[in-house]
């Protein structure tokens, strides 16, 4: 049995007075990762936000490796060791993909030869800035800033959203080795529901802000009555995972 | 296999905190613009001598201006009272000459400490709100603090200034001459000296943060850039800066007047940074070079009218750089802008792969 890394409970939160989560309880061990589905507008990005700190949090608790951080600020629960990658990837712009990376680097093993190795298009690119990488390197960049913060969890909002196949397929590899190598814990948002089952360990489902179904993941990939029910594309195409 | 490829891949094989720490120091390496600019500003005190007290002045302006960078251009907080740590540093240098010891080095660490004890104090002012209220934060600060010295004549002379008092000699051994070369000589160490720890800031790591601060302050916050903390830092450094420039100008000068905590000192060292650029330090320096030689010279052929040329200079700065003042030289012709860019990008040492 693993550890608790992530506690939440009857967690209630939106954007100022907009209460878009109501009662989330779900927690999530060491080494585990999640997959959050759902449909557009159920409050996916929402929940990650929240676990970010950049939401207004209106009642229950965040706990995170033993300690209490539901009122700490965002760049505490980052240095606590939360790492995220937003949905618009949110890159420095003006920055080059080295500055981005050696910016927020924080002391770990995860430092910028190692991002490197994972992602060595990154090295090519190294002295380019933010604002002149295509979409699949912004978000190679998002994932490996993430990583250079050396985090116990990860949160990756819809990291394979608007991506060519071919990178898609490219960053799956990446995730994969995330999950097969460094044991680390995630939270993962995708649309299609497909892609990131076969990586996650369990898998929650939100309808209008709150939980309608948590359990896991290899049980919601193989029914594909479940996932019509509650996304209603059967969760994407099938996708062959290696 | 060249020694360059040789390097490189000695370079690879290295420990990863090693080639990290290789890389910071090769981006923080002396580029060839900086070693002629420094050169030439050495050969100035045996080139132009009669010039020297114009060549002081530059000096001050360009600490001042730097300072100033510090954290508009690198973390994008905006300041229309950054005079407050100027004057504020020239009468405490005054006062402290006046009241306790003469000798200038002492009395311009003191006044780098009373501006960066000021500095960390109205950091946490300009660390709510948004651009609009730190403007009027920060000139509200200006204009109390110039109220101050003009009302508290017991301490500060008021109207009449602050006089009276010699300077002694630097670290006891040069003496301030009539001609001004000591005071450039001393304005230039000190302004080298501070470009050293600026150039050092804002390569590290802290300073690629304050430039995520500065391009989104609330996404830096939430990739784990501890965003205040690095504005009060910064700012306070800024402050101990421009405390610095206004002990050298008492110090060149031996007198302080409230003009030192003027409006136009705010606004100066902001037309300054226009004219040079922002967010690379040397930008300070270049504007303080046209902005105090423009002024020079205007003032000479038309005494009544020279802020009228320099605000048309400035509007015609301002229309042609818009909103990106610090890359005015993209409007330069293609070949040429190449030119200036390999020659002002040169560094020594090896070329560690990649775009770096």
């Amino acid at each position: 049995m693993t550890a608790e890394l992530l506690r939440i409970e009857k967690l209630v939160a939106g954007y100022g007075e907009a209460r878009v989560l109501s009662e989330i309880d779900f927690t999530l061990g060491e080494g585990q990762w999640l997959a959050l589905l759902g449909r557009n507008g159920t409050g996916k990005t929402t929940l990650v936000d929240t676990i970010a700190g950049v939401t207004t949090l209106h009642s229950g608790t965040i706990r995170f490796a033993g300690t209490d951080i539901t009122r700490m600020r965002p760049e505490r629960r980052a240095a606590a060791g939360i790492g995220w990658v937003p949905q618009e990837r949110n890159i420095f712009r003006s920055l080059t993909v080295e500055e981005n990376l050696t910016a927020i680097s924080r002391p770990g093993p995860w430092n910028i030869e190692r991002a490197y190795g994972m992602f060595p298009r990154l090295k090519e690119r190294r002295g380019n800035l933010g604002s002149q990488l295509s979409g699949g390197e912004q978000q190679m960049l998002a994932i490996a800033r993430a990583l250079m913060l050396n985090p116990k969890l990860l949160l990756l909002d819809e990291p394979l959203e608007g991506l060519a196949p071919v990178i898609v397929d490219e960053l799956l590899g990446v995730l994969r080795r995330l999950v097969s190598d460094e044991g680390m814990s995630a939270i993962i948002i995708e649309q299609k529901a497909r892609k990131v089952l076969p990586l996650t360990d369990r898998a929650v489902i939100l309808d209008r802000g709150a939980i309608v179904w948590e359990g896991e993941s290899a049980t919601l990939l193989s029914d594909a009555g479940l996932l019509e029910r509650h996304i209603g594309v059967a969760g994407g195409k099938a996708l062959r995972v290696g | 296999m060249t020694a360059v490829s040789e390097s490189q891949e000695a370079v690879s094989a290295a420990a990863p905190e090693h080639l990290a720490a290789a890389q910071l120091r090769r981006r923080s390496a002396w580029r060839a613009y900086e070693l002629v600019l420094w050169l030439v500003a050495v050969a100035l005190i045996f080139l132009l001598p009669s010039k020297a007290l114009l060549l002081t002045e530059i000096a001050i302006v360009a600490l001042f201006a730097v300072s100033l960078d510090l954290i508009l251009g690198y973390a994008g907080i905006v300041s229309l009272g950054h005079g407050a740590f100027f004057g504020l540093g020239a009468y405490v240098a005054g006062l402290f000459a006046r009241h306790y010891f003469t000798e200038p080095v002492t009395g311009l660490l003191v006044a780098g400490l009373a501006s960066g004890i000021f500095g960390f104090a109205a950091s946490f002012l300009v660390l709510r709100g948004s651009d609009l209220t730190r403007l009027m934060t920060t000139l509200g600060i200006a204009l109390m603090l110039a109220e101050l010295a003009n009302q508290m004549a017991w301490l500060t002379g008021g109207a009449d200034g602050l006089g009276g008092f010699t300077i002694g000699p630097i670290l006891g051994l040069f003496e301030f001459d009539l001609w001004g070369r000591t005071g450039y000589i001393y304005s230039l160490a000190v302004l080298f000296l501070a470009m050293l720890i600026a150039r050092r800031l804002v390569h590290a790591p802290f300073g690629l943060s304050l430039k995520a601060i500065k391009a989104n302050r609330v996404r830096a916050a939430m990739v784990g850039v501890p965003a205040n903390s690095r504005i009060v830092v910064i700012y306070t450094i800024a402050a101990v800066y421009a405390g610095f420039a206004g002990a050298l100008l008492t110090q060149t000068t031996s007198f302080v007047s409230p003009d030192v905590l003027a409006f136009h000192r705010s606004a100066d060292v902001l037309l300054v940074l226009v004219i040079g650029g922002v967010g690379y330090l040397y930008g300070g320096i270049i504007g303080a070079i046209v902005f105090t030689l423009l002024r020079d010279w205007l003032s000479v052929i038309t005494p009544q009218y020279w802020m009228f040329w320099i605000g048309l200079v400035l509007v015609v700065i301002v229309l042609i750089g818009r909103e990106n003042l610090a890359r005015w030289h993209t409007f330069l012709p293609a070949p040429v802008q190449r030119v200036f860019k390999r020659a002002a990008s040169w560094r020594p040492g090896v070329k560690l792969g990649g775009g770096g």
